[in-house]
Parts: C-alpha cells; sequence; structure tokens
C-alpha cells in the first residue's frame, strides 16, 4: 500500500514537471512575440493617438466585453503591453494557416492574404483577400477566452485530481488543507441540489456532471472578476461558451429520459384527445418548452455575468467622461465611482455564486425530471 | 411614403429612445417580481421562524428565475443599441 502511495507521488511529481516545462517553453516563445509586438506597436500607436481624443464609453465598453485575438495587459504611456495568440485558420483556397496576431499590428497590415476588416459586413473579423472580393476563412483561433478556458481548465485538473488523491491514499483520514476547503462546497453538491432534485436511487450517474459545471462556472466567474492577467477574460460572457453548457445538459436529459419521460410530453395523459390529433397541439408546446429551457439556461448565466462586467466597466468610464467635461469633476466623480464599484463587486460575486448554483440546480431539475419514476395518480371521489 | 417616414424615425433615434424604454420597464418588472418574492418571503419567515434555512434557498432561486427573465429584455435592448 505504501508502495502505491510512493509510485502516485512520483507520478504527479513527474507530471508536474512536465507540466512546468511546456508551460515554460510555451512562454518562451512567446516571449519572443511580445518583444516584438511592443516595438511595432509604439510606432502604429502615435500614428493612431492624434485621431482619437474624445473618449467614447460605447466603444470603451464593447472592447472589453467582446473576445479578441490578443491579450492586452497594459498600457504604458504610449506602448500596449499585449500578449499575442495564435490565429488557426483554415480557408477553403490556402488551407490551414498558424501565425501570431502580431502579424496583424493592431489590424493595419495584411499577413498572407488575411486582414481584419475594419468595416463591411464582416466588420472586425479576419478575412481573406482573394480575387473575387473577401471571404471568410475558418477561424479556430487561440482567442482570449479560449486561452483563460485553458487555463481554468488546467487549474480545475491539478486541484481536484491532487484533492482525489488524497482520498484514495486515506480514505478514514479527517479531510486537511485543499481537501477540507472543497469539501463542503462538494457535499453541498451533493446533498442539497442532486439528491433532492434526482432522488436517492439514480443520482450518483450524474454527480460528475453537475460536480464539473459548478465548478467550471464558479472558477470561471471567479477568474473573470480579477482584473489583471491571467483573470479578466469574459468567459461565461461569451455566449458561445454557455450554449456549449447548455447543449450537454439538453443532450443528458434527452440519452437518460426514460419511456415516462417522453409520454409526458407528447401522450401527456389527462389531456383530452382532440389536443392531440389532428392537429398536435400539446405536444408542438411541448416540444418548444423541451427546446427552450436549455435556451434559457444559456441566456440566464450569459446575461447575468456581461450585465455585471458593463456595470463594473460604465462606472470606470463615468469617471472619464466627466473628466472630458472639466478635470475636477473627473477627480470628484472617481470616489463615489470606486465606492459604487466595490459594492457593484459584492454584488457581483454573490451573483457568481447563486448563477452557478442556478445552473446546475436546474439541470439537476431537468435531470429528474427525465429519470422520474411513473406516479400514479390518485382520484378522490 | 412609408421610406420617408422610417428615414425620418431612424433620424429621430427612435429605436434608441425605444431600447432605453424597453431596459427601464425590464428594470420594472424584474423589481416588482423580486419586491413581490421578498416580501413573501418577509412574512413567511414572520410565520414560522424555524424554516428560514429551506425559505431562503427557494427564495434565492425563485429570485434567480425572475432576473433570468428580465436579463431576456435587457439583451434585447443592448442589441438595438449596438447592432
Amino acid at each position: 500500500m505504501r508502495k502505491t502511495a510512493e509510485n502516485a507521488d512520483n507520478m504527479i511529481a513527474v507530471k508536474r514537471l512536465i507540466l512546468i516545462t511546456i508551460v515554460f517553453s510555451l512562454c518562451l516563445n512567446f516571449y519572443g512575440e511580445i518583444d516584438e509586438s511592443i516595438k511595432a506597436d509604439s510606432t502604429v500607436k502615435k500614428t493612431k493617438e492624434d485621431k482619437e481624443g474624445k473618449f467614447t464609453p460605447g466603444e470603451f465598453m464593447l472592447e472589453h466585453i467582446i473576445d479578441k485575438h490578443e491579450w492586452h495587459i497594459v498600457t504604458i504611456g504610449h506602448t500596449p503591453i499585449t500578449i499575442p495568440l495564435p490565429i488557426i485558420l483554415y480557408s477553403n483556397i490556402s488551407g490551414w494557416h498558424f501565425f501570431f496576431s502580431t502579424k496583424f499590428h493592431l489590424g493595419y497590415e495584411t499577413y498572407e492574404n488575411f486582414k481584419f476588416a475594419k468595416e463591411g459586413k464582416n466588420k472586425d473579423k479576419i478575412v481573406e483577400i482573394t480575387s473575387d472580393g473577401e471571404i471568410l476563412p475558418l477561424d479556430m483561433s487561440v482567442t482570449k477566452v479560449v486561452f483563460s478556458l485553458f487555463l481554468s481548465t488546467i487549474i480545475i485538473i491539478i486541484l481536484f485530481i491532487s484533492i482525489a488523491k488524497q482520498y484514495l491514499r486515506n480514505p478514514y483520514k479527517a479531510p486537511s488543507g485543499i481537501q477540507s476547503a472543497m469539501e463542503p462546497m462538494i457535499l453541498f453538491v451533493r446533498d442539497d441540489i442532486a439528491k433532492p432534485s434526482i432522488g436517492e436511487k439514480k443520482y450518483e450517474k450524474f454527480m460528475p456532471y453537475l460536480l464539473t459545471i459548478f465548478f467550471f462556472i464558479l472558477l470561471n466567474n471567479f477568474l473573470g472578476m480579477i482584473p489583471i492577467f491571467p483573470g479578466g477574460a469574459n468567459i461565461n460572457g461569451n455566449i458561445a461558451v454557455t450554449m456549449v453548457m447548455a447543449i450537454f445538459t439538453f443532450v443528458i436529459t434527452t440519452f437518460n429520459a426514460n419511456k415516462h419521460y417522453w409520454q409526458e410530453i407528447y401522450n401527456a395523459p389527462g389531456v383530452p384527445w382532440w389536443l392531440k390529433f389532428p392537429i398536435p397541439l400539446i405536444p408542438l408546446i411541448e416540444l418548444m418548452g423541451v427546446i427552450i429551457k436549455p435556451v434559457v439556461l444559456m441566456v440566464r448565466l450569459f446575461a447575468n455575468i456581461t450585465a455585471g462586467h458593463l456595470i463594473a466597466i460604465a462606472f470606470v468610464s463615468l469617471i472619464f467622461i466627466f473628466a472630458e467635461i472639466h478635470p475636477v469633476l473627473g477627480y470628484g466623480i472617481s470616489v463615489l465611482s470606486a465606492l459604487f464599484s466595490i459594492f457593484m463587486g459584492l454584488l457581483e460575486i454573490l451573483v457568481a455564486l447563486i448563477q452557478a448554483y442556478v445552473f446546475t440546480l436546474l439541470s439537476a431539475i431537468y435531470f429528474g425530471m427525465a429519470t422520474a419514476e411513473h406516479h400514479e395518480t390518485k382520484q378522490n371521489h | 411614403m412609408l421610406t420617408t417616414l422610417l428615414v425620418l424615425l431612424e433620424a429621430a433615434g427612435i429605436a434608441k429612445l425605444g431600447a432605453g424604454i424597453g431596459a427601464g420597464l425590464a428594470a420594472v418588472g424584474a423589481g416588482l417580481g423580486i419586491g413581490l418574492i421578498g416580501g413573501n418571503f418577509m412574512e413567511a419567515i414572520a410565520r414560522q421562524p424555524e424554516a428560514v434555512g429551506d425559505l431562503r434557498s427557494n427564495m434565492i432561486i425563485a429570485a434567480a428565475l425572475v432576473e433570468g427573465v428580465a436579463f431576456f429584455a435587457i439583451i434585447v435592448c443592448l442589441l438595438i443599441l449596438f447592432l
């Protein structure tokens, strides 16, 4: 038993070493690109600064919400320090392309027939310049949100595998360290979300998915509130991310649904026959319900997190709007803005917790409905 | 005649006015809904103080669901403004 424990320790150490070397070599690769991007951006930025003087709050807000192909950390003076991210494109004409976003230099150059479209119907997307005009390639780049997703995935994997190893090694020991921090939350998901909604007999099958969803959404929300790298990417405020999670819930519900569930939808007992045939009204409405429930899950999480970020940005841009009128007003409003931002930040932490809880709870309720046993309806005369 | 009317409306920014009014109505709806939930929560605590734990978690769930609906309206208004 001790030998396997030592082997497990060795394996953890080896895996950590591999991970660190991979990350370090990637960082070295990035360093060259960051250097180049700083030198290039400093020459371009000077010409751009003359054009913009006014502060546009709409653009400012949108810039911080949407997904981008580079990660902007600070702007010291006139030079922005960004982490350029790889752009991976596939076009039907010229095949696969892989390059870093420094080649675009804030969208002013074209590279290998690709450029950022600044206007037109493909605004803010990468287009390929061909003889027929501009076409959109298949864009599979590692953008800011994708990179942040990788980071949070790595954090979750490292955290929970180490907790699981601790449990495996000594199952009868009282929890200590990181175990004792996570155990109440894991038990909370099991006892307050899974067991009441799905039932004692069947909840174990769904526990891995529910735990993953809960901690994934929670960690992404918390990372999004940290203003500096590696946090600060608007992950759950990207509708693609929430759509994928809602699709997972929908797929798991559909595949685990028993006959009783489908009967409730398409042939509900107790509904008069003329609502189902010849025009199947009730089945249509129930089918819409089946589709709409995951869609609502998606939009709820997306809207809550995006609104939280927008409010934080709005309070900051309030300072700049007032400062344009008179600098003293800017200083005055900054105190109020800071206080409100702190208050909204606390509210956002609450919203992060509540949204993770509600997403997991509703998923569990849908699973419970899908696997529910048949209840005989009692008629009291 | 219709096109001139539409051009005039667009120049006057009626779409943005609509977005603003819509967002305000969404806020009113959310406030009313969550206020009702909170009020009933207070009454229920007054009737049976020992059930506070159950009631609180159910209140949070109901509040999150009502807010979700209000956020639909906010997203539509944001789409009007920025698209």
